[in-house]
Protein backbone atom coordinates (compact mmCIF):
# COMPACT_ATOMS: atom_id res chain seq x y z
CA UNK A 1 0.00 0.00 0.00
CA UNK A 2 1.59 3.21 -0.98
CA UNK A 3 3.00 5.50 2.26
CA UNK A 4 -0.02 8.27 1.61
CA UNK A 5 -3.26 8.14 0.01
CA UNK A 6 -3.09 7.66 -3.33
CA UNK A 7 -5.97 7.67 -6.24
CA UNK A 8 -6.45 3.68 -6.52
CA UNK A 9 -7.35 4.62 -10.02
CA UNK A 10 -3.04 5.77 -10.96
CA UNK A 11 -0.48 3.69 -9.97
CA UNK A 12 3.14 4.17 -10.21
CA UNK A 13 3.72 8.06 -10.57
CA UNK A 14 0.65 8.99 -12.41
CA UNK A 15 -1.18 9.40 -8.71
CA UNK A 16 1.54 10.86 -7.16
CA UNK A 17 1.88 14.03 -9.54
CA UNK A 18 -1.74 14.03 -9.00
CA UNK A 19 -1.31 14.31 -5.34
CA UNK A 20 0.18 17.84 -5.45
CA UNK A 21 -0.77 19.43 -8.81
CA UNK A 22 1.06 22.40 -8.16
CA UNK A 23 4.29 20.79 -7.61
CA UNK A 24 3.62 18.48 -10.54
CA UNK A 25 3.44 21.53 -13.08
CA UNK A 26 6.81 22.62 -13.24
CA UNK A 27 8.28 18.76 -13.24
CA UNK A 28 5.99 17.91 -16.14
CA UNK A 29 7.18 20.82 -18.20
CA UNK A 30 10.60 19.90 -17.62
CA UNK A 31 10.07 16.65 -18.42
CA UNK A 32 7.82 17.62 -21.76
CA UNK A 33 10.88 19.88 -22.89
CA UNK A 34 13.36 17.69 -22.22
CA UNK A 35 11.71 13.97 -23.86
CA UNK A 36 9.28 16.00 -26.36
CA UNK A 37 10.58 19.59 -26.80
CA UNK A 38 12.83 20.32 -29.82
CA UNK A 39 16.09 18.42 -30.06
CA UNK A 40 18.72 16.88 -32.22
CA UNK A 41 17.81 13.49 -30.44
CA UNK A 42 14.92 11.30 -30.91
CA UNK A 43 12.09 11.29 -29.05
CA UNK A 44 12.83 7.46 -29.05
CA UNK A 45 16.33 8.04 -28.30
CA UNK A 46 15.43 9.94 -25.01
CA UNK A 47 13.11 7.73 -24.18
CA UNK A 48 16.17 4.95 -23.95
CA UNK A 49 17.54 7.57 -21.61
CA UNK A 50 14.99 7.79 -19.45
CA UNK A 51 15.07 3.47 -19.33
CA UNK A 52 18.42 3.05 -18.76
CA UNK A 53 18.40 5.46 -15.99
CA UNK A 54 15.16 3.91 -14.39
CA UNK A 55 16.75 0.64 -14.98
CA UNK A 56 19.49 1.45 -13.02
CA UNK A 57 17.41 2.17 -10.22
CA UNK A 58 15.34 -1.11 -10.29
CA UNK A 59 12.54 1.31 -10.55
CA UNK A 60 10.21 -1.42 -12.30
CA UNK A 61 7.15 1.17 -13.23
CA UNK A 62 9.13 3.81 -14.35
CA UNK A 63 11.76 1.19 -16.27
CA UNK A 64 8.15 -0.66 -17.56
CA UNK A 65 7.00 2.99 -18.79
CA UNK A 66 9.67 4.25 -20.59
CA UNK A 67 10.43 0.51 -22.09
CA UNK A 68 7.28 0.96 -23.60
CA UNK A 69 7.20 4.71 -24.80
CA UNK A 70 10.51 3.90 -26.38
CA UNK A 71 9.52 0.69 -27.72
CA UNK A 72 6.04 2.75 -29.65
CA UNK A 73 8.63 5.55 -30.80
CA UNK A 74 11.37 2.96 -32.16
CA UNK A 75 8.69 0.70 -33.48
CA UNK A 76 10.56 -2.67 -32.09
CA UNK A 77 11.29 -3.72 -28.95
CA UNK A 78 15.24 -5.06 -29.32
CA UNK A 79 16.41 -1.62 -29.12
CA UNK A 80 15.04 -1.04 -25.47
CA UNK A 81 15.95 -4.46 -24.12
CA UNK A 82 19.26 -4.59 -25.21
CA UNK A 83 20.54 -0.77 -23.78
CA UNK A 84 19.31 -2.77 -20.30
CA UNK A 85 20.59 -5.93 -20.57
CA UNK A 86 23.54 -5.62 -23.45
CA UNK A 87 23.93 -1.92 -23.65
CA UNK A 88 27.59 -3.21 -25.92
CA UNK A 89 25.53 -4.87 -28.56
CA UNK A 90 22.60 -2.57 -28.70
CA UNK A 91 21.53 -1.23 -31.98
CA UNK A 92 21.89 2.37 -31.06
CA UNK A 93 24.51 4.89 -32.71
CA UNK A 94 28.27 5.24 -31.25
CA UNK A 95 26.87 8.66 -30.00
CA UNK A 96 24.10 7.33 -28.00
CA UNK A 97 26.29 4.36 -26.72
CA UNK A 98 28.48 7.49 -25.24
CA UNK A 99 25.41 9.29 -23.94
CA UNK A 100 23.94 6.53 -22.37
CA UNK A 101 27.22 5.74 -20.63
CA UNK A 102 27.41 9.29 -19.62
CA UNK A 103 23.41 8.61 -18.24
CA UNK A 104 24.40 5.78 -16.28
CA UNK A 105 27.50 7.42 -14.35
CA UNK A 106 24.62 9.99 -13.48
CA UNK A 107 21.99 7.47 -12.41
CA UNK A 108 24.43 6.28 -9.22
CA UNK A 109 26.30 10.21 -8.80
CA UNK A 110 27.12 13.19 -10.99
CA UNK A 111 30.57 12.87 -9.72
CA UNK A 112 30.86 9.66 -11.84
CA UNK A 113 30.60 11.29 -14.80
CA UNK A 114 34.38 11.71 -16.10
CA UNK A 115 36.15 13.59 -18.58
CA UNK A 116 36.80 10.57 -20.41
CA UNK A 117 33.22 9.90 -20.57
CA UNK A 118 32.52 13.46 -21.73
CA UNK A 119 35.75 13.62 -24.72
CA UNK A 120 33.91 10.13 -25.67
CA UNK A 121 30.77 11.60 -26.38
CA UNK A 122 32.20 14.84 -28.28
CA UNK A 123 34.45 12.40 -30.41
CA UNK A 124 31.52 10.57 -30.99
CA UNK A 125 29.62 14.04 -32.58
CA UNK A 126 27.46 14.77 -29.60
CA UNK A 127 27.25 18.66 -28.97
CA UNK A 128 27.30 20.37 -25.77
CA UNK A 129 23.72 20.97 -25.42
CA UNK A 130 22.62 16.87 -26.31
CA UNK A 131 25.62 16.29 -23.21
CA UNK A 132 23.20 18.63 -21.15
CA UNK A 133 20.01 17.52 -22.06
CA UNK A 134 21.19 13.53 -21.43
CA UNK A 135 22.68 14.47 -18.21
CA UNK A 136 19.37 16.51 -16.87
CA UNK A 137 17.03 13.58 -17.81
CA UNK A 138 18.99 11.07 -16.38
CA UNK A 139 18.62 13.39 -13.00
CA UNK A 140 15.27 13.92 -13.84
CA UNK A 141 14.69 10.32 -13.79
CA UNK A 142 17.12 10.18 -10.55
CA UNK A 143 13.72 12.48 -8.77
CA UNK A 144 10.99 10.51 -10.94
CA UNK A 145 12.32 7.10 -10.17
CA UNK A 146 12.70 8.10 -6.22
CA UNK A 147 9.48 9.70 -5.87
CA UNK A 148 7.70 6.24 -7.15
CA UNK A 149 8.97 3.97 -5.27
CA UNK A 150 9.90 6.45 -1.82
CA UNK A 151 6.04 6.59 -1.70
CA UNK A 152 5.65 2.72 -2.37
CA UNK A 153 3.05 3.49 -5.34
CA UNK A 154 0.89 0.69 -6.92
CA UNK A 155 3.32 -1.00 -9.88
CA UNK A 156 0.67 -3.14 -12.20
CA UNK A 157 1.98 -6.31 -13.42
CA UNK A 158 0.11 -6.72 -16.68
CA UNK A 159 2.26 -5.48 -20.15
CA UNK A 160 -0.72 -4.14 -21.68
CA UNK A 161 -1.23 -1.34 -18.53
CA UNK A 162 2.20 -0.24 -19.93
CA UNK A 163 1.42 -0.08 -23.66
CA UNK A 164 -1.67 1.94 -22.91
CA UNK A 165 0.55 4.51 -20.66
CA UNK A 166 2.59 4.76 -23.48
CA UNK A 167 0.12 5.31 -26.05
CA UNK A 168 -0.74 8.63 -23.96
CA UNK A 169 2.85 9.28 -23.63
CA UNK A 170 3.17 9.16 -27.42
CA UNK A 171 -0.19 11.23 -28.17
CA UNK A 172 -0.45 13.46 -25.31
CA UNK A 173 2.98 13.72 -24.08
CA UNK A 174 3.92 15.13 -20.30
CA UNK A 175 1.72 17.90 -19.85
CA UNK A 176 -1.52 18.18 -18.09
CA UNK A 177 -4.59 17.63 -19.99
CA UNK A 178 -8.40 16.94 -19.84
CA UNK A 179 -9.08 13.19 -19.02
CA UNK A 180 -5.45 12.66 -19.43
CA UNK A 181 -5.68 9.23 -17.72
CA UNK A 182 -9.14 8.06 -19.31
CA UNK A 183 -6.84 5.61 -21.98
CA UNK A 184 -5.60 3.55 -18.43
CA UNK A 185 -8.20 1.59 -18.17
CA UNK A 186 -8.33 -2.08 -19.73
CA UNK B 1 35.70 24.47 -15.82
CA UNK B 2 32.15 22.33 -17.06
CA UNK B 3 32.08 19.71 -19.24
CA UNK B 4 30.36 21.68 -21.62
CA UNK B 5 30.94 25.63 -23.21
CA UNK B 6 28.22 27.71 -21.09
CA UNK B 7 27.28 31.18 -21.83
CA UNK B 8 28.86 32.72 -18.71
CA UNK B 9 31.52 30.39 -17.05
CA UNK B 10 31.94 32.77 -14.47
CA UNK B 11 28.19 32.09 -12.63
CA UNK B 12 29.16 28.97 -10.46
CA UNK B 13 26.73 25.58 -9.59
CA UNK B 14 23.61 25.30 -10.99
CA UNK B 15 23.38 29.40 -12.05
CA UNK B 16 25.32 28.80 -15.18
CA UNK B 17 23.52 25.89 -15.64
CA UNK B 18 20.21 27.70 -15.53
CA UNK B 19 21.31 30.41 -17.62
CA UNK B 20 22.34 27.89 -19.93
CA UNK B 21 19.42 26.61 -21.16
CA UNK B 22 16.36 28.68 -20.50
CA UNK B 23 13.91 26.27 -21.27
CA UNK B 24 14.81 23.99 -18.54
CA UNK B 25 16.22 26.45 -16.04
CA UNK B 26 12.46 28.21 -15.50
CA UNK B 27 10.40 24.87 -14.73
CA UNK B 28 13.40 23.68 -12.50
CA UNK B 29 13.13 27.52 -10.75
CA UNK B 30 9.83 27.13 -10.48
CA UNK B 31 10.11 23.59 -8.63
CA UNK B 32 12.68 25.14 -6.42
CA UNK B 33 10.43 28.53 -5.77
CA UNK B 34 7.09 26.29 -4.19
CA UNK B 35 8.66 23.68 -2.81
CA UNK B 36 11.34 25.74 -0.49
CA UNK B 37 9.34 28.76 -0.39
CA UNK B 38 5.69 28.15 -1.26
CA UNK B 39 2.59 27.72 1.25
CA UNK B 40 3.74 25.13 3.70
CA UNK B 41 3.28 23.96 7.47
CA UNK B 42 7.07 23.76 7.27
CA UNK B 43 9.16 26.50 7.39
CA UNK B 44 11.06 27.20 4.55
CA UNK B 45 14.01 26.85 7.17
CA UNK B 46 12.86 23.26 7.71
CA UNK B 47 12.43 22.83 4.10
CA UNK B 48 16.12 24.26 2.87
CA UNK B 49 17.78 21.96 5.89
CA UNK B 50 16.33 19.13 4.07
CA UNK B 51 17.51 20.08 0.71
CA UNK B 52 21.11 20.76 2.04
CA UNK B 53 21.44 17.88 3.62
CA UNK B 54 20.18 15.62 0.97
CA UNK B 55 23.11 17.68 -1.35
CA UNK B 56 25.55 16.98 1.58
CA UNK B 57 25.12 13.33 1.21
CA UNK B 58 24.73 13.66 -2.77
CA UNK B 59 28.81 15.05 -1.88
CA UNK B 60 27.25 18.43 -3.91
CA UNK B 61 29.45 21.05 -2.26
CA UNK B 62 27.96 23.81 -4.33
CA UNK B 63 24.00 22.51 -3.18
CA UNK B 64 24.82 21.64 0.34
CA UNK B 65 26.48 24.95 0.80
CA UNK B 66 24.28 27.02 -0.66
CA UNK B 67 20.79 25.77 0.64
CA UNK B 68 22.28 25.85 3.92
CA UNK B 69 22.98 29.23 3.65
CA UNK B 70 19.92 29.99 2.54
CA UNK B 71 18.21 27.86 5.92
CA UNK B 72 20.91 30.11 8.20
CA UNK B 73 19.55 33.17 6.42
CA UNK B 74 16.12 32.01 7.36
CA UNK B 75 16.89 30.76 10.48
CA UNK B 76 19.40 34.05 11.47
CA UNK B 77 22.60 31.63 12.05
CA UNK B 78 26.36 32.57 10.71
CA UNK B 79 28.11 30.53 8.68
CA UNK B 80 29.38 27.74 10.79
CA UNK B 81 25.65 26.25 10.73
CA UNK B 82 26.67 25.06 7.30
CA UNK B 83 29.01 22.23 9.05
CA UNK B 84 26.80 21.48 11.29
CA UNK B 85 24.45 20.32 8.46
CA UNK B 86 27.64 17.71 7.93
CA UNK B 87 27.54 16.41 11.42
CA UNK B 88 23.68 16.20 10.99
CA UNK B 89 22.46 19.35 13.06
CA UNK B 90 24.65 18.37 16.41
CA UNK B 91 24.41 22.04 17.25
CA UNK B 92 21.36 23.20 16.14
CA UNK B 93 17.91 22.64 18.01
CA UNK B 94 15.62 20.42 15.39
CA UNK B 95 12.46 19.73 16.39
CA UNK B 96 11.70 15.62 16.80
CA UNK B 97 9.54 15.92 13.47
CA UNK B 98 11.77 17.24 11.30
CA UNK B 99 14.30 15.01 13.20
CA UNK B 100 11.99 11.99 11.90
CA UNK B 101 11.60 14.00 8.04
CA UNK B 102 15.37 14.11 7.87
CA UNK B 103 15.25 10.68 8.46
CA UNK B 104 12.77 10.08 5.12
CA UNK B 105 14.87 12.51 3.14
CA UNK B 106 18.24 10.59 3.98
CA UNK B 107 16.59 7.21 2.86
CA UNK B 108 14.98 9.01 0.02
CA UNK B 109 18.55 9.92 -0.82
CA UNK B 110 20.29 6.21 -0.91
CA UNK B 111 16.84 5.18 -3.15
CA UNK B 112 13.15 4.81 -2.98
CA UNK B 113 13.20 1.57 -2.02
CA UNK B 114 15.07 2.67 1.30
CA UNK B 115 12.39 4.26 2.82
CA UNK B 116 10.46 2.04 5.16
CA UNK B 117 6.91 1.91 6.45
CA UNK B 118 8.51 2.41 10.20
CA UNK B 119 9.94 5.58 8.82
CA UNK B 120 6.54 6.69 7.49
CA UNK B 121 5.09 5.45 10.86
CA UNK B 122 8.09 7.28 12.92
CA UNK B 123 6.80 10.51 10.85
CA UNK B 124 3.57 10.72 11.63
CA UNK B 125 3.54 9.64 15.44
CA UNK B 126 5.59 12.79 15.61
CA UNK B 127 2.26 14.60 13.83
CA UNK B 128 3.61 14.86 10.60
CA UNK B 129 0.84 15.04 7.92
CA UNK B 130 0.64 13.21 4.54
CA UNK B 131 1.53 16.85 2.68
CA UNK B 132 4.10 17.03 4.73
CA UNK B 133 5.38 13.33 3.63
CA UNK B 134 4.69 14.04 0.60
CA UNK B 135 6.83 17.39 0.19
CA UNK B 136 9.98 15.78 2.67
CA UNK B 137 9.89 12.96 -0.22
CA UNK B 138 9.42 15.27 -3.22
CA UNK B 139 12.13 17.65 -1.77
CA UNK B 140 14.99 15.20 -1.30
CA UNK B 141 14.18 13.39 -4.75
CA UNK B 142 14.40 17.11 -6.28
CA UNK B 143 18.04 17.66 -4.66
CA UNK B 144 18.54 14.02 -6.14
CA UNK B 145 18.12 15.91 -9.46
CA UNK B 146 19.73 18.89 -8.88
CA UNK B 147 23.02 17.08 -7.69
CA UNK B 148 23.09 15.30 -10.63
CA UNK B 149 22.87 17.92 -12.71
CA UNK B 150 25.20 20.40 -11.05
CA UNK B 151 27.89 17.98 -10.86
CA UNK B 152 27.05 15.59 -13.68
CA UNK B 153 28.13 19.03 -16.03
CA UNK B 154 31.33 19.58 -13.23
CA UNK B 155 30.43 23.03 -12.65
CA UNK B 156 32.73 24.96 -10.15
CA UNK B 157 31.89 25.73 -6.37
CA UNK B 158 33.36 28.45 -4.52
CA UNK B 159 35.04 26.83 -1.54
CA UNK B 160 34.99 28.67 1.87
CA UNK B 161 31.18 28.98 3.61
CA UNK B 162 31.42 32.58 4.15
CA UNK B 163 30.93 32.93 0.33
CA UNK B 164 27.68 31.48 0.01
CA UNK B 165 26.27 33.75 2.74
CA UNK B 166 25.33 36.67 0.71
CA UNK B 167 23.48 33.98 -2.24
CA UNK B 168 22.01 31.97 0.93
CA UNK B 169 20.50 35.87 1.77
CA UNK B 170 19.60 36.34 -2.07
CA UNK B 171 17.74 32.95 -1.96
CA UNK B 172 15.68 33.51 1.34
CA UNK B 173 14.65 36.96 0.77
CA UNK B 174 14.01 36.67 -2.95
CA UNK B 175 13.51 33.06 -4.09
CA UNK B 176 14.55 31.15 -6.46
CA UNK B 177 12.73 33.25 -9.78
CA UNK B 178 15.35 36.28 -9.42
CA UNK B 179 18.07 34.02 -10.88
Amino acid sequence: MPHIPLDEKLPGITGILNFRTDTALPIRELTQTLLRGPSTLTEGERELIATVVSHGNECKFCTAAHTAAADILLGEKETAEKVKHDPDHAPVSPKMKTLLAIARAVQVSGKNVTIQMVDNAKAAGATDLEIHDTVLIAALFSLYNRLVDGFASVTPAEPAFYERLAVILKDKGYLPSENRYAGLKG
Amino acid sequence: MAHIQLLNDQLPGIVGLLDYRKETGQPLSALAEILLRGESTLTSGEREMIASYVSYKNDCHFCHSSHGAAAAAHLNKDANFIDDIKLGFVKTQVSPKLRTLLNIAAHVQQGGKKVTEADIAAARSEGATDREIHDTVLIAAAFCMYNRYVDGLGTWAPPNNEAYMPMGEKLAKQGYMSF
